[in-house]
């Protein structure tokens, strides 16, 4: 088949069956349980543990509190290790931690036989506290009482500063004029020389969670000397080398397993339980500890979006529509520890810049502050949903208030092909955002539409109907930031099928199975006779860093085809030995050795392994393993459009239609590449109309983490969803490929709200359009009467 | 792992009655999707239990001769929605069991579950009690207990029923307070399934022969004051007014006494006010409508 196909998912049959096992399914039956005590207070310090009632628990068999554990602090983050120690992961957690930086921090950790025994105890365990007012609302500046970490006095993890004049090119130190606005996180008032008056905005994005169906899961055991870590993680080869890190013990001691996996979106890029998992294990004799987190816990203990206060400031030349001065502010909720520290809301701010440019100042600043609220980290879009939304709802919001028209205005103002965005140096070599946009328009019929919806608006009182767009630009990868390295071991078989073992992280995108197809193109061997080895086992599995920035295609898609031309060139030195040819006269063609002369079958492959591999005086195990190093990044790109009704007096937004259109560069999977794209629109109409952590404001105790209060959508709350592709070729990609996995989702959001804006004028400046949220606005806006 | 101290079984009414008796801290299950998440919330713990979901006289539902509706309580929500005497005679009773949840909790789910668990929520208690439903209630001794279901809840989560000594056995649904009403139920909730009501509101409307008048009229919310209830003076105002958008709009906060709406953070005070005009207004008007009204 190869590439452009719609191969079924190499996984389909098992996953289809039930018969698929995920890392709970691999538990053995005797292995102890482990549960957190988490703290009931959201900032100060464990003054004093009682576990003597506990203790008396039948079944209980251990119990450690946060003041046994090791000292050493690590960092979650599941980033490749850096060699610049200025980029380093900051490592701010213990196994089990003193102080409390959020409701539901790890205090203790009690081992049972089982989790009825394991809930028993937790609940006699007495704690002592010393409380201190926990910071909820980064947003409102307070006294600091103390600092949620004492090397952040201010509680500022990180801030970055840049600005770009009409050279295009950043300069990452803080502007003179910049300095106001740091000391207000806000921007005020005018640049110099303008033509036109800045207009600001201001918007407010939710802390939102990745809500996969499989909870944070692990288990540990020792084998002799070793550890064995079996963990749904997205990055086991970094769980391996921070377990080691936790522990004090050589990485190669270490074996991490990942087997199947039932959703990560990010959330398993962050190394959490793994380590207590471990130390327990190592500390009760190499005994199996499974941790298993309830929805509840998953919600609190993992990780979650970044909530962000993002203030822009544009101007337009006079009597044009071309952007001038544009400003973009940051303030980044971080949650209670660094994680990934500043690479998200650095990530954002900077795409601020990649996608329009303005002729004359642009500013952009981005601080990370730390809150006693659950940890951010990654999750799918890494920082863009939250600047999309402001930059999208911006552009509308700006072309409603001079009478642009919302597409003409964007068109007007894209970074095209040709250019270098100013922050990452990427040179952009393929951009079909424009065709994006044309396509949409006309799959949405805009022009009519918007006709026909301006003439039912006037005369529905109850009822607005409207459409939105909003469009995006998104990397392949992390290059220049970080590393880009992937490596890739093609086995081939006695009948001519092969193992594909990759580093490269299966996690529901799909893609196994386009490292299948990239395998079957260049080695012309069916799908059906490729085996991609989906669990990874570091004690096998070649070096991958893990599943995260949209990379599985685009990088490790690059070491696949490394090692199967590796491989191709092994199979045709040995055919060219075996048929006492040049090997430059031939190919490998549909399983066959064929002279590209004459177009003529010369030897089948499988003959050509065979005799590799049992002729009696000289044998050859016909394998290639190949690692690349990607040295190139991409934007991906794509328009959302969203057609919808809202019900004025009850605040809801009934969702038509999306339209989602994408350039990806070359689609490898058709039907695969859709099916993502359905999954990350759903994901956005979460984010744009249910999705938000809620916390006590005073207190910082969760309210809704669980999927009753928590709102994600049901499929009857999904719309239709119309997906087109425009295929440029971009290329650094392997086949012209680049990122797919996390851009559905970034556009969705500002879409539906600019349709919202479309409908009724009301301008809604935050996430998400609850009903609730609208009612109140609509009131305000007086299209509800009492 | 739930904790379940001890699973009893149980072949009758009079067996599940008799071991609740004997065993005082006994809890009856039924579908379990109410009694199942108050155990994985440590709500209750250590507990026996006695299950109802297999005893057949507990299941069905009938029609006597004069014509009242007969549901048993321990019917499963998915046989109500599919019931042919239900969809002629009371649809709308089938249209809020049919929000319930998922086709999942459906399945499993029983009406006399969401009665007895008193939630102020439940799907199904707003049209019961425009309905005027009769509870009958069993006890130990071979007595029937009969309620209108206006008594029912006492508060939220609580009811009149005697825990240790009760049953609900069945649902009486009288036809003087089915036929000639057109009837409606809205459930607000956030999404379209897996939802608890934000607000829900259920009104039962007879008119007069030329249609212009309202005959009888009955509403009721849940999630607007501490238990689901009736809005008498409310309905008083609009019995015996002409069929217009002026009686309509009678439907309003200002003329309901009996709601309490609480400001939470599931939703505001001021939201739930605004719903309960909005939704009680567009139910009173369909249910009108259903009749032939306006
Ligand atoms: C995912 C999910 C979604 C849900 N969605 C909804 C929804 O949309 N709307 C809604 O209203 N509810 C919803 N619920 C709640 C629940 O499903 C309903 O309240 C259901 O009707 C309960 O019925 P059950 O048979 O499962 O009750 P059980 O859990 O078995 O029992 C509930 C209570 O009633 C008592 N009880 C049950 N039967 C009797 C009897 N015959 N006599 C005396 N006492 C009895 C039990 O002791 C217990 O206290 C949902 C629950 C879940 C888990």
């Amino acid at each position: 088949m190869g590439i452009g196909k719609n191969l079924i998912r190499v996984d389909a049959l098992s996953k289809v069956k039930g018969s698929t096992k995920y890392t709970e399914d691999l538990v053995p039956s005797n292995a102890l349980v482990a549960k957190i005590l988490h703290s009931t207070i959201a900032n100060g310090y464990v003054k004093d543990i009682d576990i003597s009632e506990a203790l008396k628990i039948e079944g209980v068999m251990k119990i450690v509190t946060c003041f046994e554990v090791p000292e050493t602090d690590f960092s979650t983050a599941g980033h490749p290790y850096a060699l610049d120690p200025s980029h380093a992961d900051i490592k701010d957690r213990k196994l089990l931690n003193k102080r409390v930086r959020h409701y539901g921090d790890d205090v203790a950790v009690v081992v049972a036989i089982d989790s009825i025994a394991a809930q028993k105890a937790i609940e006699a365990i007495k704690v002592t506290y010393q409380e201190l007012v926990p910071r909820v609302n980064i947003y409102e500046s307070i006294e600091i009482e103390q600092p949620i970490h004492e090397n952040f006095p201010d509680d500022v993890m990180s801030r970055m500063d840049f600005y770009i004049e009409s050279d295009g090119i950043a300069k990452f130190e803080k502007h003179e004029l910049l300095d106001e606005l740091s000391s207000k996180h806000r921007i005020d008032g005018n640049l110099p020389d303008t033509h036109k008056p800045m207009a600001k905005y201001e918007y407010i994005l939710p802390i939102v969670q990745h809500a996969h169906i499989e909870n944070i899961v692990c288990f540990s055991y020792m084998d002799g000397n070793r550890i064995v870590v079996v963990s749904a993680t997205q990055v086991p080869h970094v769980v391996r080398r921070i377990v080691s890190e936790a522990l004090g013990i050589s990485i190669g001691e270490v074996q991490v397993i990942k087997p199947y996996i039932g959703g990560g979106f990010g959330n398993k890029q962050d190394i959490i339980y793994e380590p207590l998992a471990a130390y327990l294990s190592k500390l009760m004799g190499g005994k199996c500890i499974s941790i298993i987190l309830s929805r509840e816990e998953t919600f609190i203990n993992s990780r979650t979006r970044h909530g962000m206060k993002i203030t822009t400031m544009m101007n337009t030349i006079e009597g044009s529509m071309r952007m001038e001065n544009r400003a973009a502010d940051i303030v980044s909720d971080q949650g209670a520890y660094a994680t990934h520290g500043h690479a998200i809301a650095a990530n954002a701010i900077t795409n601020y810049f990649q996608l329009y440019s303005g002729t004359g100042l642009q500013l952009g600043s981005s601080t990370s502050i730390f809150s006693n609220l659950p940890s951010a980290a990654a999750m799918r879009g890494y920082g863009i949903p939250q600047i999309c939304f402001a930059m999208e709802s911006q552009m509308d919001d700006y072309a409603r208030e001079y009478g642009f028209d919302p597409i003409e205005f964007r068109l007007a103002n894209l970074l095209n092909v040709g250019a270098v965005e100013p922050c990452n140096d990427i040179a952009i070599n393929s951009n079909g955002l424009v065709e994006c946009i044309e396509k949409g328009k006309q799959l949405i019929d805009w022009d009519n539409k918007k006709k026909e919806y301006e003439q039912f608006n006037k005369d529905s009182k109850d009822l607005k109907k409207g459409v939105g767009i909003a469009v995006f630009a998104y990397k392949t990868g992390v290059y220049p930031i970080t590393v880009e390295t992937s490596s890739c071991r093609i086995i081939l078989n006695q009948d001519g099928s092969l193992q594909v073992q990759v580093g490269a992280i299966e996690i529901g995108q799909g893609s196994d199975t386009a490292f299948a197809q990239i395998a079957s193109e260049i080695l012309s061997i069916p799908e059906g006779k490729i085996n991609i080895v989906s669990c990874q086992d570091t004690d096998i599995t070649p070096f991958d860093p893990g599943a995260y920035a949209s990379r599985q295609t685009y990088i490790g898609g690059g070491a696949v085809k490394k090692a199967a031309i590796l491989l191709k060139e092994k199979i045709l030195a040995k055919a060219a030995t075996k048929l006492a040819l040049d090997v430059s006269g031939l190919d490998l063609i549909d399983e066959y050795i064929v002279n590209i002369e004459s177009g003529g079958k010369l030897e089948a492959l499988r003959d050509v392994i065979l005799y590799s591999m049992y002729s009696l005086n000289n044998t050859e195990h016909l394998t290639a393993e190949a690692t690349y190093t990607g040295l190139s990044n991409a934007f991906a790109y794509g328009a959302c459009f969203a057609d919808i009704c809202v019900d004025v007096p009850l605040g809801k937004i009934k969702i038509y239609k999306i339209y989602s259109i994408h350039d990806s560069g070359t689609i490898i999977n058709p039907q695969l590449a859709k099916a993502q794209v359905h999954g990350g629109v759903a994901m956005g109409v979460g984010y744009a109309i249910g999705e938000e952590m809620l916390f006590d404001q005073t207190t910082g105790k969760p309210l809704n983490n669980n999927f009753l209060d928590y709102k994600i959508p049901t499929s009857m709350d999904i719309p239709d969803i119309e997906v087109a592709f425009i295929e440029t070729y971009e290329p650094s990609g392997p086949f012209g490929n680049k990122a797919l996995g996390e851009p559905p989702i970034i556009a969705p959001a500002p879409a539906i709200r600019n349709a919202v804006l479309f409908a009724t004028g009301v301008s809604i400046n935050s996430l998400p359009l609850n009903p609730e949220k609208l009612v109140s606005a609509f009131k305000k806006a007086k299209l509800l009467n009492e | 792992m739930y904790d379940i101290k001890k699973i009893h079984q149980a072949n009758s009414v009079q067996d599940v009655l008799r071991i609740i008796e004997e065993n005082p801290n006994t809890k009856i299950i039924s579908g379990g999707t109410d009694v199942l998440i108050k155990m994985k919330e440590r709500k209750l713990k250590d507990v026996e239990i006695v299950s109802i979901g297999d005893i057949s006289e507990l299941k069905g539902i009938s029609i006597d001769g004069n014509g009242t509706i007969i549901i048993k309580a321990a019917t499963c929500f998915i046989d109500i929605i599919t019931n042919a005497d239900i969809l002629r005679h009371i649809p709308t009773l089938a249209k809020a069991c049919n929000q319930i949840g998922s086709p999942q909790i459906r399945n499993i789910a029983t009406i006399g579950g969401n009665l007895c668990n008193g939630a102020v929520s439940a799907d199904v208690v707003p049209i019961l009690l425009v309905l005027d439903a009769e509870l009958h209630i069993n006890n130990v001794n071979g007595e029937v207990r009969i309620i209108d279901v206006n008594d029912l809840h006492t508060g939220p989560g609580q009811t009149s029923l005697d825990d240790g000594k009760e049953i609900l056995t069945e649902i009486h649904i009288k036809k003087v307070n089915y036929q000639g009403y057109g009837f409606d139920y809205f459930k607000y909730g956030k999404r379209n399934a897996m939802e608890i009501a934000t607000l829900g509101c259920a009104t039962g409307v007879k008119l007069n022969e030329e249609k212009n008048k309202i005959a009888d009229f009955k509403i009721s919310y849940s999630v607007a004051a501490p238990t689901p209830r009736r809005c008498r003076s409310l309905e008083r105002l609009i019995i015996g007014e002409d069929v217009s958008q002026d009686t309509i709009n009678l439907i309003k906060p200002e003329n309901i006494e009996e709601l309490k709406p609480r400001d939470s953070w599931r939703a505001s005070k001021d939201f739930r006010l605004q719903l309960i005009k909005e939704i009680g207004r567009r139910t009173a008007i369909e249910a009108i409508r259903s009749q032939g009204g306006m």
